[in-house]
């Protein structure tokens, strides 16, 4: 009795979900952390060269009122501590698209002192964007993968980030509370 | 009686929200075309409040919430009170009054709750709003007073009927000067540019809304959609005539919002003092000297 309630329920939510889904591939609020040199290809695809305001795609001021977070480049070891208060000042459900080659692996500041190269092993990124820089097309068509995730429920990043909590705030706190000094060596 | 009443207002409820959605998707896509975009489709505004309103939410204070709700429902009660093609919930002619300082219980809601909120962004936005407003409502009560005078009544109704007989007898054909002034008000009281100094999103973050998430947002979107319908029912009953049918009156509504989107689209940003000393001077001595015009002359 009790497992035939429970089923009930999960197909009523379920079904709400795909619904909803629906509407939440076709707004899009955009939140984008300009860290480094990619912010420039921001207005070209904002403006009527390749305006992405055409999918219900539209930038925000705030991250109360975001949905997806662009980091455009590189984290630094500084930045990183804001982009993290960023990502859980937005509310759920939420999505971060990785932009450019620094997001995946540190691009040419790979041997940098201060550069993050896995950005994923701190926010959990849904999409990266390969390419040093990305150009306006490859954003688009990121933007567009990324609804069709959202429309089938593949985009789960920040369930990810709910159920592996533990695991991300370790890696930020071994970035955030080290105290040996940068250029001194050390684990990075 | 009383549910006749209760079910024709919540009918006129969901007009007025159905209205005004569409008018701002409408605006974001002409919006566009100014600017040589393709733009969103039209029903984009519905699309996005539905989605915010199934997001999740976050709030600092129960003030937050309750300011969120006084402020659309003193909107969706000043919109119950204008006559909408001679159409209102109760037996009324539309006081004018009324509306005046209804109209004030929806800002001072947002108001309430933003404040509420914590974000230093948000009182700035609503002193800034609440400064505007200082600036239009002058204006607009001269070109009230006006027509107050001209029909010796202070109903919507009876003002829009004194311009029946064609479109040579409208208020805005017989009194330009005092329409243009009404129109800049209006602008301000739409927050459009010039005077979207309240919201600003590159200055200071949206302003008002910066601490609002999920469903706050949707009903700030609702609630700005009912106050575009508000202000422009209000011109279209003062200046374009009694309207024969509801379609009619949308259409006039409509125009009047074009004519505000047009110009938000190629206006940069007044400083609030700027815009608060010019809609005093421009708009307010339009009205006065309509005034003198039309009593004095």
């Amino acid at each position: 009795m009790l497992d035939k309630i429970q089923k009930d329920r999960e197909k009523r939510q379920s079904a709400w979900e795909a619904v909803i889904n629906y509407f939440r591939k076709r707004s899009l609020y955009m939140l984008h952390y300009c860290t480094g040199c990619g912010a420039i290809e921001l207005p070209p695809i904002m403006t009527s060269r390749w305006d992405m305001e055409r999918f219900g795609i539209a930038p925000m001021a705030t991250p109360r009122q975001a949905d997806i977070l662009l980091v455009t480049g590189y984290a630094s070891q500084k930045t990183i501590k804001r982009l993290i208060y960023t990502y859980e000042q937005m509310p759920n459900p939420k999505w971060v698209l990785g932009f450019g080659s620094c997001t995946i692996n540190g691009g040419i500041y790979w041997d940098s002192y201060n550069v993050i190269n896995k950005l994923d092993r701190y926010i959990p990124i849904d999409l990266f964007i390969s390419g040093c820089m990305p150009r306006p097309q490859s954003i688009l068509s990121a933007m567009k993968k990324l609804q069709e995730m959202i429309g089938k429920g593949e985009a789960k990043g920040y369930e990810r980030y709910k159920q592996n909590y533990e695991w991300y705030k370790k890696n930020q706190r071994k970035l955030l509370e080290r105290e040996t000094p940068f250029l001194d060596g050390g684990e990075k | 009686m009383i549910f006749l009443i209760l079910l024709k207002a919540f009918l006129i409820t969901l007009w007025v929200v159905f209205i005004g959605l569409l008018f701002l998707g409408i605006g974001r896509k002409i919006t566009a075309r100014i600017q040589k975009r393709y733009g969103p489709p039209f029903y984009q505004q519905f699309i996005d409040v539905i989605k915010l309103l199934a997001k999740e939410s976050i709030w600092h204070h129960w003030i937050m919430i309750l300011g969120a709700i006084m402020a659309l429902g003193g909107l969706i009660a000043t919109a119950l009170h204008v006559p909408i093609a001679g159409i209102l919930p109760y037996d009324s002619n539309g006081p004018i009054f009324l509306v005046l300082y209804l109209s004030a219980i929806g800002y001072l809601g947002m108001a309430m709750g933003v404040s509420a909120s914590g974000n230093p962004n948000a009182p700035l936005g609503i002193g800034r709003a609440l400064t505007l407003m200082l600036g239009y409502e002058i204006p607009f009560a001269a070109v009230l007073i006006i027509f107050m005078g001209l029909t010796k009544s202070s109903y919507f109704l009876q003002i829009a009927q004194s311009q029946a007989g064609g479109i040579l007898h409208w208020n805005f054909i017989r009194y330009p000067l005092a329409f243009i002034g009404a129109e800049i008000a209006v602008q301000a009281m739409m927050a459009e540019k010039p005077f979207d100094q309240m919201i600003a999103p590159a200055e200071i973050a949206s302003g008002p809304l910066v601490e609002w998430p999920g469903k706050f947002l949707g009903l700030g979107m609702i609630q700005m959609g009912v106050s575009v319908f508000i202000e422009t029912a209000i011109i279209t009953n003062l200046f374009l005539g009694p309207s024969h049918n509801i379609l009619d009156f949308t259409l006039k509504q409509f125009g009047i919002y074009f004519i505000a989107l047009c110009i938000n689209a190629v206006m940069p940003r007044f400083k609030i003092e700027n815009a608060a000393i010019y809609l005093w001077t421009i708009p307010l001595g339009l009205g006065l000297l309509q005034m003198l015009i039309t009593f004095v002359l």
